[in-house]
């Protein structure tokens, strides 16, 4: 199982802002992972809609959306940081 | 002494200052990112990311740290909510002389603004608005990650 978490409008617009997923071997990419949790809700189809603005870290290392999911403990999905 | 910390009390910036100086390294550079009074906002909320936040707060310091040979550094950052007139981050940097201390503090406050997990939402009364970031904010980081000036 990998834990999903989720941040700020992407976080509201899913509804949660962590969820318990098995993700199936298909799913190769992060890329792949926002097809497939799509397909979870129409929420999460909104919400992940637009791949422009959102950004990713696994196991809390930032990463682009090509990154490869399989060994991942945490994925985290969030808009562009504005912290400072 | 390199401290990365987050914290949701208001930060006490002159107590910090002091402390910073007591060791009497010749340069202490500061920088204090406040709460805009501006456009109608009443109130900003910090949202950010535990696992990950204080770790990548303290990888930039020690960054800094190693690239302008600094004598100490300490960087605060407040999270939840605060109001217009409040520090939300203050970043210290000291050296024996001043071109490295302001040159790590200008560059960590552009590296935290671009690569770390916070997000920051403006209240306008019941009205929140997440804030988008700017591009100046990519242009700032462009001038350390693309072109490192020299050490």
């Amino acid at each position: 199982m990998t834990t999903i978490l989720y941040f700020a409008w992407v976080r509201e617009a899913i509804g949660t802002g962590e969820e318990r997923v098995a993700i199936p071997e298909a799913v190769a990419t992060l890329s792949d992972l926002i097809d497939w949790l799509s397909e979870k809700s129409a929420r999460h189809e909104a919400a992940l809609a637009d791949r422009d603005r959102l950004r990713f870290a696994i196991d809390q290392h930032f990463v682009g959306i090509d990154a490869a999911v399989s060994n991942a403990r945490e994925i985290a999905i969030f808009p562009p940081v504005t912290g400072g | 002494m390199i401290s990365a910390t987050l914290q949701a009390e208001a930060i006490d910036i002159g107590a910090i200052i002091a402390e910073a100086q007591a060791d009497g390294a010749g340069a202490v550079a500061t920088f204090s990112g406040v709460v805009r009074g501006d456009d109608g906002v009443t109130a900003l909320e910090l949202e950010h990311y535990p696992a990950m936040t204080e770790a990548v707060m303290r990888a930039l310091a020690e960054e800094a740290a190693a690239r302008w040979s600094l004598l100490a550094v300490r960087v605060v950052h407040r999270i939840g909510r605060m109001v217009p007139g409040e520090a939300v981050v203050l970043i210290i940097t000291v050296a024996p002389h001043r071109h490295e201390a302001l040159e790590a503090c200008a560059f960590l406050i552009d590296l935290l603004k671009s690569e770390t997990p916070f997000w920051k939402r403006e209240w306008r009364g019941d009205a929140g608005a997440w804030v988008e970031p700017r591009q100046s904010d990519d242009r700032a980081l462009a001038r350390w990650r693309e072109h490192p000036v020299e050490d």
